[in-house]
């Protein structure tokens, strides 16, 4: 058990590692090497800049040493804290960030346990009731669902909430607490502008974990442990709920690493329709104005989240499931 | 109507004219079409037939757990439902099948064990769990104490180690010990009947030979009835008292073992008969099949279901009308028998 818990903590590392390899390459595609184009960007700014402070940064990168050895020089800045220099907004990519990591996690959890909440009734109730009208509804609405993509219907959501509830759409803060310090207040209007996002992101992998739920469910619902439980005297709600749901729920957890990763995805394209303070937009700048560091920082932090998410639901999966528990021991 | 009279004692479990059909789409499965029999306190009844022909449909008739869409659409279920000190003839086809009487009936008072041990417990629950929970559902015992009962029903059944068997799940356990741990369950409660279905059917023989052993045993112990449903007749000659011969949904031929062995009266069961090796088949010779398939559940013979596949078919009589199960004679009332060979077409259509 603890084996399996380290290997499955090192593949999440050697995951991270091939994410961080990636983000290099976005860090380098741009022509040129990055200290050029900054020192290009701060003169059109009117900035002065001597040959001195250029070579030193050229040091500091290694940049006149080969792409691995720049490769391995970044990852050791990125250890110290040092994630580089955005050239769009002239300042440190931490700086740039700032909040806005966060608030990805928060968009993106809130998205997943939305999902959650709302998959796991219905997933039952569809399967409990296969065939009913209340199973083929959500089989409908389960449908538009994962039809119609996160944007499309972060703009329809907007427009009802404008509309109906004129509520203040787009963005996760009232004005008055967007640059305000974090308070009980401000967390309290950032869960208000929830909704909406979570919606949006969360809509698809609803569907989409309804028909895993029900189609686990359906399978589970057919096996003897549940007369077993029944033939015991348990009602048959009870016996449902404590034996084939239990069970279902496996595939349920070790599905969320796929949801959660087309969360954070579509949180990017989401995030701008909806204009929140979450690290999509400015990928997006970043991308468009080749803004290395910005970019790759981005990247590999929107993959740390999956990685991590994944490696979450691995364990409490080895929590839910003592055959794999089982197995792991073996093996 | 006549049944089958055991002795002078008052059965405890009287089925009659059970009928249990599933409703489907497709069309009506007549899964239990009119099944009649009965069980007393330390007797066993074997319930034999081939596979489909309705012997799991009416074990879960009796506890009530058909699922949908299935139902029971007539007939008796009678029970001595004991309560308050007192015995209580109840219809269990009656009853709300989720209401309180049926719960504490399901499991306290007729238990039931089942062919695959492995599948039949939660794989993600350990055993013990599972057994404290039916310990407690049917009695005030506290958590602690529900566990020492488990540990002490494991031993009952012949399980070693028992305090750390609680703590496993089914996978961790071989077949055998699995359908020990299955019945230390089913005798949580001190059930007073308890019906097996096909329990050794998933088992290697010499665990096999163990479990029936076990279930003897046990039965001498605590004086329950059993239900023993099966398609071995090995099986029904080593464990049974009476024999329910059952076809298509139907008891076609109901008697003592002797009887039934020594004395078979119905087509069917004689076939049946014939198709065990070494009892009266010759070495090498090739063992009678019954000609034919079963039909599909959906297309039901009309008249004897028994007769397209049957070699004294009467025609005109088998095809025409619907035989019923009766006394053999008026003196020999020990052997019941549905067949136009020894009675006469009494119902009205012809
Ligand atoms: N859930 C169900 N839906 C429809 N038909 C069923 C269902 N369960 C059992 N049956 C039918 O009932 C008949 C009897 O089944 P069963 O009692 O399991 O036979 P067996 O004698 O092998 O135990 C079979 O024809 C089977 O197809
Ligand atoms: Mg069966």
């Amino acid at each position: 058990m603890a084996g399996w818990l380290i290997r499955r903590t090192l593949f999440a590392f050697a995951t991270l590692w091939a994410i961080s390899m990636l983000s290099f390459v976005v860090i380098q595609i741009p022509p040129g090497d990055y200290v050029t184009s900054y020192i290009a960007q701060l003169q059109a700014q009117g900035t002065i800049f001597t040959e001195h402070e250029a070579q030193a940064l050229r040091d500091l990168y290694g940049l006149d040493q080969p792409v691995i050895l720049q490769y391995f020089r970044w990852l050791g800045l990125m250890a110290q804290g040092n994630f580089g220099v955005s050239f769009e907004f002239n300042r440190p990519v931490l700086d740039v960030i700032g909040d806005r990591f966060l608030l990805t996690i928060v968009v993106s959890v809130a998205a997943l346990l939305l999902t959650w909440i709302v998959a796991l009734p219905i997933g039952i109730y569809s399967a409990v009731k296969q065939y009913s009208i209340g199973d083929y509804a959500f089989t409908f609405i389960g449908f538009i669902g994962l039809a119609v993509p996160g944007f499309l219907l972060a703009l329809v959501l907007m427009y009802f909430g404008f509309v109906l509830f004129d509520a203040n759409v787009g963005g996760l803060f009232s004005p008055e607490y967007a640059q305000a310090d974090w308070s009980w207040d401000k967390f309290w209007d950032l869960m208000q502008h929830m909704p909406i996002p979570a919606l949006a992101l969360g809509l698809a992998g609803t569907a989409f974990l309804i028909r895993i739920m029900r189609a686990n469910l359906l399978d589970e619902l057919r096996k003897p442990y549940l007369v077993t439980a029944r033939a015991k005297g348990l009602t048959n709600n009870r016996a449902v709920l404590k034996y084939p749901v239990r069970v279902a729920l496996n595939p349920f957890v070790s599905i969320v690493p796929f949801v959660l990763r087309d969360i954070v995805g579509g949180s990017v394209i989401v995030s701008i329709v909806l204009s929140l303070p979450t690290v999509g937009p400015i990928l997006l700048k970043s991308l468009i104005a080749q803004d290395s560091f910005l970019a790759g920082t981005i990247i590999l932090l929107l993959g740390v989240i999956t990685v991590v998410g994944t490696l979450i639901s691995d364990i409490l999966l080895v929590i839910l499931d003592p055959r794999i528990k089982f197995e792991a021991r073996g093996g | 109507m006549a049944t089958l009279a055991a002795g002078k004692r008052r059965p405890l479990l009287r089925v009659h004219n059970l009928k249990t059909y599933f409703f489907p789409d497709e069309g009506t499965v007549r899964a239990v079409d009119g099944a009649s029999f009965e069980v007393c306190a330390g007797q066993t009844l074997g319930i034999v037939g081939e596979s489909g022909c309705g012997k799991s449909v009416t074990a879960r008739s009796i506890l009530r757990i058909v699922e949908h869409p299935g139902e029971i659409v007539e007939g008796e279920i009678r029970y001595l439902h004991r309560t308050d000190g007192r015995e209580v003839e109840l219809d269990l086809a009656q009853v709300s099948a989720d209401g309180r009487e049926m719960r504490q009936i399901r499991g306290g008072e007729i238990a039931m064990i089942f062919q695959e041990p492995m599948t039949s417990f939660s794989p993600v629950h350990p055993i013990g769990s599972q057994i404290v929970e039916a310990i407690r559902l049917h009695s005030p015992l506290g958590k602690r104490e529900a566990r020492e009962r488990a540990a002490d029903l494991l031993r009952q059944v012949g399980i070693s180690r028992a305090e750390a068997r609680l703590n496993e799940y089914a996978y961790q356990l071989s077949g055998g010990l699995r359908q020990r741990a299955m019945i230390a369950m089913a005798l949580s409660a001190e059930p007073r009947v308890l019906i097996a279905d096909e329990p050794t059917t998933a088992l290697d023989v010499t665990t096999q030979a163990q479990i029936l052993d076990l279930l003897r045993q046990l039965q001498t112990d605590l004086g329950m009835a059993i239900i023993l449903i099966t398609h071995n007749l090995g099986v029904v000659a080593e464990m049974c008292d009476n024999v329910v011969v059952m076809y298509l949904g139907r008891v076609v031929e109901e008697g003592s073992v002797d009887a039934i062995f020594h004395n078979p009266k119905h087509p069917y069961t004689r076939l049946l008969l014939q198709s065990i090796p070494s009892l009266y088949s010759e070495a090498r010779v090739p063992l009678p099949t019954i000609s034919g398939a079963i039909p599909h559940p959906y297309n039901r013979p009309e008249g004897c279901p028994f007769h397209d596949r049957c070699p004294q078919f009467i025609p005109g009589t088998c095809d025409r009308h619907v035989p019923e199960l009766q006394a053999l004679d008026e003196r020999e009332s020990d052997q019941l028998v549905s067949c136009f060979l020894y009675h006469e077409p009494t119902d009205e259509r012809a």
